[in-house]
């Protein structure tokens, strides 16, 4: 028969700190969405016409928009962030400090810096004053593929890849840390080339830290404005994903409208982020209890 | 015959210089030596895992000294087995047949083989996660033989099993080599599983590497 006493047992200090910890971030992070959902139904209640935004069609365009180009930069992302994690993870050689320190600039560097440099790199890049007659890199994009980057749903993708495959970068590079290298030498001496052991033996273990590293990305990506700001612009019904739409509901003096729209995102990153695990956590439950590798 | 030449290999600061061998086909070579004295330094040399500062290896009469890891045909089996936590016992053990391009019927017959030779013909669909010590031993070296290698490198393969086990082990794996009459090498520095297991025996003392009569 189970003793009853175990279920009275008082936290210990430890159990109470690690509890305070998850209890004080996970609270701030809820009266934060009970402050958006408190103040929106205050004012449907005041005036249902205030928070009519719901149903613009334009709204639905935006939601459409960052879903899609979010995605597209959590791909892009990933596809970057394995190789490269990966050699900075396994190689040593010449320089690979200062590879990993300009990696880190997107981190670093406030987003709307990023955006700044991006236009100037599409628009004004390479220098006129070279005399290279060659145009700007928008010129040459423009005459191969007929499209515009620059203010375009294009210069979202770009913006949002921009600062997100650094964090995807360092989820991966963490990921392969972990990871024994001695699998590959191992699956290496059993014949296989230093390609065929990483995507036999190496990528499959990295599997969870792929989904990490596209997950982040794809949050970063949501979450991301400045770049866009400045690179993309924020014409309403053309380029504007819904943080620019946040910005631009403040600007207008619509913040019940921004703030429906904040909640939207909060809704759409959940849903995804949740599903995300959901479908790719099945593997997981092993037993932890033990020592076993 | 797997021939060492004059070997010298460097591992960080530490080197081991003027390593002559020979490894007898179908025999067990043994290579005893203190923690540290360069056993897994020489064994890694041997697989393409290190650096060959100057001399030659030679597997088969072939100078494989320049050559990756992946020509070698060798089998490793390092001290900890380094099994792939993603792949079944079956995957595993097939690892290396796949990778060298056998027939699936040659691939599936072949696992079943060395599985029922090694006594582990009943985790064949079991992931490492949850194996016994002993059981993760014979796995790793089911899956370093499977492919028929050249050499069979066994890097200190039967530390950390109770000494029940690792007998059990050491008389299984002996059974199986003898009866695919693998060339076999075996580092350690245990006396024991050399009376056991080898049948030529060298040893490293201070550097040098010598025939142990």
């Amino acid at each position: 028969m189970r003793r009853s006493s175990n279920r009275l047992k008082l936290p210990s200090w430890f159990e109470g700190w690690l509890g305070l910890s998850i209890g004080t971030y996970v609270v701030l992070i809820l009266l934060l969405i009970a402050a958006d959902v408190w103040f929106v139904a205050a004012a449907w209640m005041d005036d249902p016409s205030k928070t009519q935004l719901l149903s613009s069609d334009v709204l639905l365009d935006s939601v459409k928009l960052t879903f899609l180009t979010c995605t597209i930069s959590a791909i892009l992302s990933v596809i970057i962030a394995v190789p490269i994690g990966y050699c900075l993870s396994r190689y040593r050689f010449w320089g690979r400090s200062v590879i990993d320190a300009i990696l880190d600039i997107p981190v670093i560097l406030p987003p709307l810096v990023i955006g700044l440099s991006l236009l100037i790199l599409f628009n004004n890049f390479p220098p006129k004053q070279l005399g290279w007659d060659i145009g700007s890199i928008e010129d040459m994009i423009y005459s191969v593929t007929g499209r515009h980057v620059t203010n375009t749903e294009l210069a979202v993708i770009v913006a949002q890849f921009t600062v997100a495959a650094a964090f995807a970068v360092r989820t991966m590079k963490a990921t392969f840390d972990q990871i024994d290298p001695r699998s590959e030498k191992v699956a290496m001496t059993l014949g296989a080339t230093r390609g065929r052991a990483f995507f036999d033996v190496v990528l499959p273990q990295s599997y969870k830290g792929v989904v990490a590293s596209g997950t982040l990305a794809w949050a970063r990506a949501l979450g991301e404005f400045g770049p866009i700001l400045v690179f993309a612009g924020t014409t309403q019904g053309k380029v504007d994903v819904l943080s620019t739409s946040v910005y631009l509901e403040i600007n207008t003096g619509n913040i019940e409208g921004a703030v429906v729209i904040s909640l939207l995102m909060i809704v759409l990153a959940m849903v995804t982020i949740l599903t995300v695990r959901i479908l790719t956590d099945k593997d997981s439950k092993v037993d932890k209890g033990g020592m076993s590798r | 015959m797997i021939r060492l030449d004059q070997l010298k290999v460097q591992a960080g600061g530490f080197s081991i210089d003027q390593v002559d061998m020979e490894i007898a086909d179908g025999k067990c070579t043994a290579l005893l030596g203190k923690s540290g004295s360069g056993k897994t330094t020489i064994m890694e040399a041997i697989c393409g895992l290190r650096i060959v500062v100057s001399g030659s290896v030679f597997i088969v009469d072939r100078d494989v000294t320049d050559e990756t890891p992946h020509l070698r045909n060798v089998g490793l089996v390092p001290q900890d087995n380094v099994l792939f936590p993603t792949m079944t016992v079956r995957e595993q053990l097939g690892y290396g047949p796949t990778i060298k391009k056998w027939d699936k019927q040659a691939i599936h017959e072949r696992v079943e083989e060395i599985a029922r030779a090694l006594k582990i013909d009943h985790l064949l669909d079991r992931k490492p996660l949850g194996l016994s010590g002993g059981e993760a031993k014979r796995v790793a070296i089911g899956r370093a033989m499977a492919a028929r290698p050249d050499l069979l490198c066994l890097d200190e393969s039967f530390t950390g099993l109770d000494d029940e086990t690792r007998l059990e082990v050491m008389q299984v794996v002996k059974a199986a080599i003898q009866k695919e009459g693998a060339t076999t090498l075996m580092i350690t520095h245990q006396m024991s599983e050399v009376e056991l297991m080898a049948d030529v025996r060298y040893q490293i003392v201070d550097g040098q590497v010598g025939l142990l009569e």
